[in-house]
């Protein structure tokens, strides 16, 4: 475990000696960008709206109570996508679909001797690999979060009005009310966090797969369980930290 | 000229390579030959760099490589082209793209300049058309042919090849011999090959290395191999000769089992077909001659 954690402190410094060009950097950094982040849309987008919707019909249910102003159900959902479900359970997600096609992708390029090959010719391979996934990550998760912060309250809206729960005006009231900016500030913290997490871990077990398909396999599952199990500890961590 | 001094690589309790030296002179190409299992693979992966020696040294021209300054290794890593046994071409690039990969990344040239040199080398190596293929798109022997244009674009100085005809038919596996050896001549580059196959031997090999074991058990030419009375190199040879001869009668007779199957049917057609002293029946005067449509449609265009 420790000498995991050694290795991959080790394998983040080899990103940042002899890099290639920025021109060259910064070409695979747009085209990784458009990789993470056009192609996770669509899954974010559905996650968030139903994430949005069932939040707010078990907040609904839950708070039968006469004297709680029906407000308070949109207020709820506000607090609870922007400061835990958009951020981590989209990163959780993500972990699962970047994750593995990062884990995947770098573990069949080992296998198939493709990193040699830019090895041979001189070309730090971490470098020129990793380094532009994880800045196209640190650049797009962020995005990516307050697309999910802004189709969860939207589900929550269609969710609660459709079924009759609360009034379209009430939600307003209660999504509007006693707004902290700071809470936004503090998931897009994580949402950083979380993506340096997710692709700087998932490319460390795939740069080192060794042997066959089936070590593949087992480099992107182990990619995710990581990245998993690094995003719950990194939010505890930032939510102890700073709140 | 590549020098190497004392190689030595242990991985766990297995010493791979046990004290391995030679020199591998230029515009020739020089083949590590051995079984598998004997450190071919690795000692290449030592002298490139890609594996670190335990001990020992590796000299490219006169230059220090192993543990010298980072920026001196990659300078000579710069003059390196490789070809990979499963040629490591970049999936999600064409070959044109995979040809200019290493221009782009390590020369000054512009676009034009580019392909220029891209269209050369596919040329060279008979591809010229396969451009804006896919890697997953073209043959294994193309494959191979596409690394070797990969390796030569930069104009390499050395050019290393892991089992270059490996996994591939005799006669494509002969061709790609060739033109190592051609582009070895007319580029005067130092090759390095490593191989099992006798048939490389014979066709390519200027100067042989034979590796047993992690050692270097002997080393000359192609015309004294023959002659020589170390014990396991001539086993080698003689179990290469028995492999080679029963892919010979294998071959043959897969050969004699497809005519066989060729003729088959043509012999069941002709026993279908009416005797030939049946006469036979009457055919329907056709004014517009025998190209024109028949009722039974064999000439209809």
């Amino acid at each position: 475990m420790l000498q995991s954690f050694g290795k991959y402190l080790l394998f983040l410094q080899s990103l940042f000696i002899r890099k290639e060009s920025t021109k060259i950097l910064f070409g695979r950094t747009i085209d990784e960008a458009i990789l993470i982040g056009i192609n996770s849309i669509f899954i974010v987008a559905i996650v968030s709206t139903f994430i949005g919707a069932v939040t707010c019909v078990q907040v609904a249910y839950n708070l039968d109570n006469a004297f709680i102003p029906r407000s308070t159900i949109g207020f709820m959902v506000r607090e609870m996508t922007i400061l835990e479900l958009a951020p981590t359970i989209t990163s959780i997600v993500l972990a699962g679909k970047v994750g593995s096609s990062i884990a995947g992708g770098l573990g069949t390029m080992q296998i198939t001797e493709q990193v040699d090959a830019l090895e041979v010719m001189g070309i730090n391979s971490a470098s020129y690999l990793v380094l532009p996934k994880v800045v196209a990550a640190i650049m797009v998760f962020p995005m990516l979060v307050i697309l999910s912060m802004f189709l969860s309250i939207l589900g929550g809206y269609l969710a609660g009005t459709i079924s009759g729960e609360l009034t379209p005006q009430e939600y307003i009231t209660g999504i509007r009310d006693g707004f902290i900016p700071y809470n936004i500030t503090f998931a897009l913290i994580k949402s950083v966090v979380f993506a340096f997490l997710i692709s700087s871990i998932s490319s460390f077990r795939g740069y080192n797969t060794r042997g066959g398909a089936l070590e593949v396999g087992a480099a992107s599952t182990s990619a995710v369980t990581s990245s998993v199990i690094a995003i719950l500890i990194g939010d505890f961590v930032l939510a102890y930290v700073l709140l | 000229m590549i020098e190497i001094h004392n190689i030595h690589k242990t991985f766990g309790d297995k010493k791979v390579l046990d004290g391995v030296s030679g020199v591998f002179e230029t515009g020739k190409t020089n083949l590590l030959l051995g079984a598998s299992g004997t450190g071919k693979s690795v000692l290449l992966k030592c002298i490139v760099g890609l594996i670190k020696p335990d001990l020992g040294s590796v000299t490219f021209d006169g230059t220090y490589f192993t543990n010298n300054k980072l920026d001196i290794r990659q300078e000579i890593r710069r003059k390196i082209g490789m070809l990979f046994q499963g040629s490591a071409l970049f999936d999600s690039m064409t070959v044109e793209q995979n040809v200019e990969f290493p221009l782009k990344m390590l020369t000054d040239m512009n676009k034009d300049e580019r392909m220029e040199r891209v269209n050369f080398c596919l040329k060279r190596v008979g591809l010229e058309g396969a451009n804006k293929k896919m890697p997953s798109e073209i043959s294994g022997g193309m494959k191979k042919r596409v690394g070797i244009a990969r390796a030569i674009a930069p104009n390499c100085t050395y050019l290393f090849c892991d089992e270059p005809n490996s996994g591939l038919d005799p006669q494509t596996a002969l061709k790609i011999d060739e033109l190592i050896k051609e582009i070895t001549e007319e580029y005067n580059i130092t090759t390095i090959i490593v191989t099992h196959d006798m048939n490389s031997v014979i066709e390519i090999g200027d100067k042989i290395f034979f590796l047993y074991e992690g050692k270097k058990l002997w080393e000359g030419t192609r015309d004294e191999i023959m002659d020589t009375d170390i014990k396991e190199l001539n086993d080698f040879i003689f179990a290469n000769r028995l492999m080679r001869d029963a892919k010979k009668v294998e071959e043959e007779e897969r050969e004699e089992e497809e005519e066989r199957l060729h003729h088959q049917p043509a012999a069941q057609e002709n026993n279908m077909a009416p005797p030939a002293d049946t006469p036979n029946e009457p055919q329907p005067q056709n004014p517009e001659g025998p190209a024109a449509t028949t009722q039974t449609g064999q000439n209809q265009v």
